[in-house]
């Protein structure tokens, strides 16, 4: 099985909220939640770049090491996982994701968290594949159409790339070869312990 | 004429535009060098790492999405917090609730339970009054679940997942949740009773000072004068006070994430909250010991309110004296023959 990742071109990204957007609607994403984000750093200096993102789906993912109802599970492509039906909205995966992806509805107690949402990978969740019950609670399952994330997918200079790992460190390693330059891809160290040697 | 005049007029306008223009256009670089100045993951990670400017914050941007949270892109503090959580937070706890227990046994099986040396009298006094039961046990009933449920977070995927399954685990953890969160106000209105109620009792004096010199008869034997509260008891109230201020400071803050402040207060506060907690926890399995099997006549004091008199005189002896000034307990002869 492949194992499956997301890599930002930094140096490509023009910020056009595309993914954010796609996101949004592929999966009719809660009103308040962004599953997908894009960061702008050095914001309108010299080296600004823009940076495209969501749940990296982990290697050892902390999240699911703190998630007192082990809610979470990583697929056999890698991809992390979790199930709505167990999650209690404690707000642990919060405190230790590095890259804020889990995020809470404003519907539980006091205000605060409901169930957490996150970015699936587009592969949906326990419920069975491409069900009604399945997109209600975690959209679309692309993954199991043989489809790619739609944000990497719609990425309209390709600056944003998903599939299996070492797919697109070639395809990268590629681009960063041909330019002659690259800031790196975003996340992996933190994510993977491991990054795209050049 | 005018008109060869007006193109020499604009013949010159034009060199000076070329002329004031011809120096920055040979300042344009011949082609852009993206990389020159290009923010690198890793030399960030490093400022935030190095204890320069920026360090111990998130590595944070701009956004366009209204929401001024999702800025921080990368987080490295969350592998720290998971690190805690996952490792000195269960050593911590386990250290101070079981060893709390097994000290606790220790103590049981060679101190055993400690007797009223004079044996009963019969006769009562009262010791607390109802609103005082009502608070220790509205502070008290919510205490326990509150712990419970607090215990469940961090052990209980360890401890009772196994037994129950992960569906119905997660159907426990969700209402000891719930529970939790609600249960939270009513432990918070106890505190500021007991604090208001019991304060004027718990100021350290001199005869503390006397009880603490002789182990407040708990090891050797004896009894050290106290009033209505002992040193000891003293210590539990003002663990109490300051441990549920600041159980209850953290929990409202993680209560309502928003009004903390972001991802890295939140951490913060659920350290504070997590270490207070066990500490508590283990003070309170002391405080129910003695209270219930490790000394004779204690319940009284929260159950019925009323306590014997002999048990008074060798705990609480210049309590009694103040009591017995005042007129409050019963004369032995009063007392209906059993």
């Amino acid at each position: 099985m492949a194992r499956m990742k997301f890599l930002c071109d930094a140096d490509r990204c023009i910020e056009c909220n595309a993914c954010v957007t796609a996101c949004k609607n592929e999966h009719d994403v809660p009103w308040g939640i962004n599953r997908r984000r894009v960061v702008t750093l050095n914001d309108g200096k010299p080296g600004e770049r823009s940076i495209s993102m969501a749940c990296m789906h982990c290697t050892d993912a902390p999240c699911a090491a703190v998630c007192p109802v082990n809610c979470f599970y990583t697929t056999a492509d890698a991809v992390v996982l979790h199930s709505k039906e167990l999650c209690i909205g404690c707000g642990y995966c919060f405190y230790a994701c590095p890259f804020g992806a889990p995020q809470y509805p404003r519907v539980s107690n006091f205000g605060t968290r409901g169930k957490m949402d996150k970015c699936t990978y587009c592969a949906g969740g326990p419920l069975a594949d491409n069900s009604t019950a399945e997109y209600a609670a975690y959209g679309a399952n692309r993954l199991a159409q043989g489809k790619l994330p739609l944000c990497a997918e719609m990425c309209s200079t390709k600056a944003l790339l998903a599939g299996d790992s070492d797919m697109i460190a070639t395809i990268y390693k590629e681009r960063v070869l041909k330019r002659g330059y690259g800031s790196g891809a975003w996340g992996w160290q933190t994510a993977y312990k491991e990054t795209i040697a050049i | 004429m005018r008109v060869t005049l007006r193109s020499l007029v604009a013949a010159f306008f034009l060199a000076i535009a070329v002329f004031i223009a011809a120096p920055a256009s040979a300042q344009q670089p011949n082609s852009v060098n993206p990389t020159a100045a290009s923010v690198k993951e890793q030399q960030l990670m490093q400022a935030l790492q190095a204890g320069t400017p920026g360090a111990g914050s998130t590595l944070s941007g701009r956004i366009t999405i209204p929401d001024a949270s999702a800025a921080n892109l990368i987080q490295p503090q969350g592998q720290a917090w998971r690190a805690f959580h996952q490792g000195a937070m269960l050593w911590v706890g386990a250290i101070a609730i079981l060893g709390m227990l097994g000290m606790l046994a220790v103590f049981y099986f060679t101190r055993g339970k400690i007797m009223i040396d004079s044996g009963l009298s019969g006769v009562k006094i009262l010791r607390f009054s109802t609103f005082e039961r009502f608070i220790h046990w509205l502070t008290a009933g919510c205490f326990i679940i509150l712990a419970l449920s607090g215990l469940n977070v961090t052990f209980g995927k360890f401890v009772v997942a196994p037994l129950l399954g992960e569906d119905a685990f997660a159907t426990l953890a969700q209402g000891a949740k719930i529970a939790h969160n609600f249960l939270a106000w009513p432990f918070m209105l106890g505190l500021v009773f007991m604090f208001v109620v019991w304060v004027f009792h718990n100021i350290p004096n001199s005869t503390d000072i006397t009880w603490i010199k002789q182990g407040g008869g708990l090891v050797g034997g004896g009894h050290p004068p106290a009033k209505k509260f002992n040193a000891g008891q003293k210590v539990i109230f003002w663990a109490v006070i300051i441990g549920g201020g600041l159980l209850s400071l953290s929990g409202v803050y993680l209560l309502f994430p928003a009004s903390a402040g972001g991802v890295l207060a939140l951490q913060f506060w659920n350290i504070v909250h997590g270490l207070v907690a066990v500490l508590l926890i283990a003070m309170m399995i002391a405080h129910i010991y003695i209270g219930s099997v490790g000394m004779q006549g204690a319940a009284d004091a929260m159950t019925s309110g009323e306590v014997d008199l002999n048990w008074a005189k060798e705990h609480h002896s210049l309590w009694v004296e103040e009591e017995m000034a005042k007129g409050k307990a019963l004369p032995p002869a009063a007392q209906p023959a059993e």
